[in-house]
């Protein structure tokens, strides 16, 4: 057995392949973005060293600061969302028929590519000819807001449809840990005379609380690196107005090509999502994994 | 995984049915509320996409002159056949489908063979080698792209589909470890140690004992890579500039850029790019929900 199974050279030809592609895709990538971030470059000629400026030119920066005020923004956003989420999943998860499948209606926008999804609301956006906006005047607005090009409103028009985009994912994981939890513990606490409501904040939730923090974390984490919808709908636009951490890492990179610039934002992102990761991980420690 | 003992345990409690009719009344207008709050959320996520297929089967007069919720009077089915037609839809539909094939099978091959080197083999290092798949999964897709669009500048990749479908390979193959390790570990493994026994060869029980077991799995990682493929954007909109190796997702992005005001296009467009991802959630919802939930909660 053990000579079959610890043939080093069959070990080195099954983890080959997969090992190869992530070190040269993935860890190769992220050091050298560090490295490119120390360069003055515009991708296609030479490189030069330049230490820590393109840091300094990072810290006074208004725009980008602007950008990280917007990721942050949205990552309190994503944030706050999840206990509407829970609210949802506490409720589907009790005695509720077709429970089933509306989750699965809730995840569909889930499934869609970013693209499509952004194509999509920029016509529900549509000033004249949108949904949104001839419902608004159908109930009486006489000026509907112009959703995307009004640099006080726009940041949050896109927050919607991020929200529709993901609202099913969480409430998925929520459902199938609440479906997870089992009824005897739940019957118990009826006998004794608790409210539903008393299950649900006293006895479900903190079952639940090891989910609940990676769902913050996923949240948070993936809120700061967001892209898709904010380059498709706004492209940052208008005038900064909708700028994210990526999306202006995007634009000085491949649109101005500022590739040393961008090098240096892309590996503040990459410290930010690490610092953050970490933090949450460690002000929400917990001290034992919760067993039935 | 604790269904089983939940099922044993679970005790016909005493059914407290309220005695009183206005207690009963309570409890019905609550459901009644409750009722209709998850039905405004379901309607809220799925009548954008029924507004979408309304849209693409109206003619532009329609879209402009009447109201955006009246249904298209006389289905403009015409508006599919124009852009599958006309355009480079179809090119981009066939580019979406065999980049989307050939990258699901090369994680989902290479995840399998990482997966039973760790967990059936014995070797120093094989916590380390997961240590680095795992956190792998923590790595932002931006903070790399810079760096691999200089790479694949060097050598002769940008523009050319090897690199889309290695750069979908390697990043989906965290999560595709992650959720296989997780069967490969509740597996039972005296089938394979018989084979052993039997002087079978390593390659043998790999490709005739374990990949046909963890054949249940497998069909969730595949599934849910497709997802990821097929939605796939910043890459591709990143390396490739040809129309002959865009995908849906970024040539949808420049089609719809070209016919701005034609709403019915666009809408069709659109459908057309979604509708393999509807249809395979249609049969198959029970494993994506499955692969979503595993892979995002196991993290």
């Amino acid at each position: 057995m053990n000579k079959v199974m610890s043939n080093k050279f069959i070990i080195a030809l099954y983890v080959f392949p997969a090992l190869f592609l992530i070190m040269l895709l993935i860890y190769i990538p992220i050091a050298l973005t560090g490295y490119y971030g120390l360069m003055k470059w515009d991708g296609i000629g030479e490189m030069t060293f330049i230490g820590l400026e393109n840091y300094r030119r990072l810290i006074t920066d208004g725009m980008f600061w602007t950008s990280v005020y917007h990721s942050f923004l949205l990552a309190v956003f994503s944030a706050l969302s999840l206990v509407g989420y829970l609210v949802i999943s506490l409720i589907l998860a009790g005695k509720i028929k077709g429970a089933n499948l509306l989750r699965k209606i809730y995840l569909i926008p889930m499934l869609l590519s970013s693209v499509a999804i952004a194509q999509l609301w920029l016509k529900i956006y549509h000033p004249t000819n949108g949904v949104l906006n001839s419902f608004l005047m159908s109930i009486g607005v006489d000026n509907p807001p112009a959703w995307l090009s009004d640099p006080k409103i726009v940041l949050f028009a896109i927050f919607i449809p991020i929200i529709w985009q993901y609202a099913g994912f969480y409430i998925l994981i929520y459902y199938a840990a609440l479906k997870n939890i089992p009824d005897s513990i739940i019957e118990a606490a009826k006998i004794d005379g608790a409210t539903p409501f008393q299950i649900g904040y006293k006895i479900k939730l903190p079952l639940i609380s090891n989910i609940i923090k990676i769902t913050v974390v996923l949240a948070i984490v993936g809120s700061l690196k967001y892209f898709d919808l904010i380059y498709v709908m706004t492209g940052g636009g208008p005038n900064g107005a909708s700028e994210v951490m990526a999306s202006y890492m995007y634009k000085q990179a491949f649109g101005s090509y500022n590739f040393g610039y961008g090098s240096a934002i892309g590996f503040f992102l990459l410290l930010i999502i690490l610092i953050v990761t970490w933090l949450i991980r460690k002000l929400t420690v917990s001290d034992e994994e919760i067993q039935y | 995984m604790n269904e089983v003992t939940v099922q044993q345990e679970k005790q016909q409690a005493p059914k407290l049915d309220p005695q009183n009719s206005t207690r009963s009344l309570l409890s019905k207008i609550g459901y009644v509320t409750l009722y209709t709050v998850l039905g405004i959320i379901a309607f809220f996520q799925i009548y954008p996409l029924i507004w979408l297929v309304s849209f693409s089967l109206k003619t532009n007069s329609e879209v402009f002159n009447d109201s955006p919720f009246s249904l298209p009077s006389n289905p403009q089915w015409g508006n599919y056949l124009t852009v599958w037609t006309e355009g480079n839809i179809s090119l981009y539909f066939f580019n979406s489908v065999w980049i989307t094939a050939t990258a699901v099978v090369l994680t989902v091959l290479s995840a399998s063979l990482v997966t039973f080197a760790i967990t059936r083999m014995q070797w120093k290092l094989n916590k380390v080698v997961l240590g680095l798949f795992m956190v792998g999964i923590m790595i932002p897709v931006h903070s790399t792209l810079i760096p691999l669009f200089d790479f694949f500048l060097r050598v002769n990749l940008i523009d050319n589909p090897i690199a889309i479908v290695l750069t979908y390979t390697a990043f989906n193959l965290p999560l595709t470890i992650m959720i296989l390790l997780g069967f490969y570990y509740t597996l039972p493994r005296e089938i394979e140690e018989a084979a052993v026994i039997d002087g079978c060869s390593v390659h043998r029980i790999f490709f005739q004992v374990t990949l046909p077991m963890t054949m249940p799995v497998i069909a969730t990682t595949a599934i849910i890579n497709m997802i990821y493929n097929w939605n796939e954007f910043i890459f591709i909109n990143t390396f490739i500039s040809s129309d002959k190796y865009k995908t849906l997702t970024v040539g949808i992005q420049n089609f719809v850029g070209q016919y701005m005001t034609e709403w019915g296009a666009i809408g069709a467009t659109l459908v057309i790019s979604i509708l393999p991802i509807l249809i395979a959630f249609f049969f198959l919802s029970n494993k994506i929900v499955e692969g979503i939930s595993s892979g995002a909660v196991k993290g």
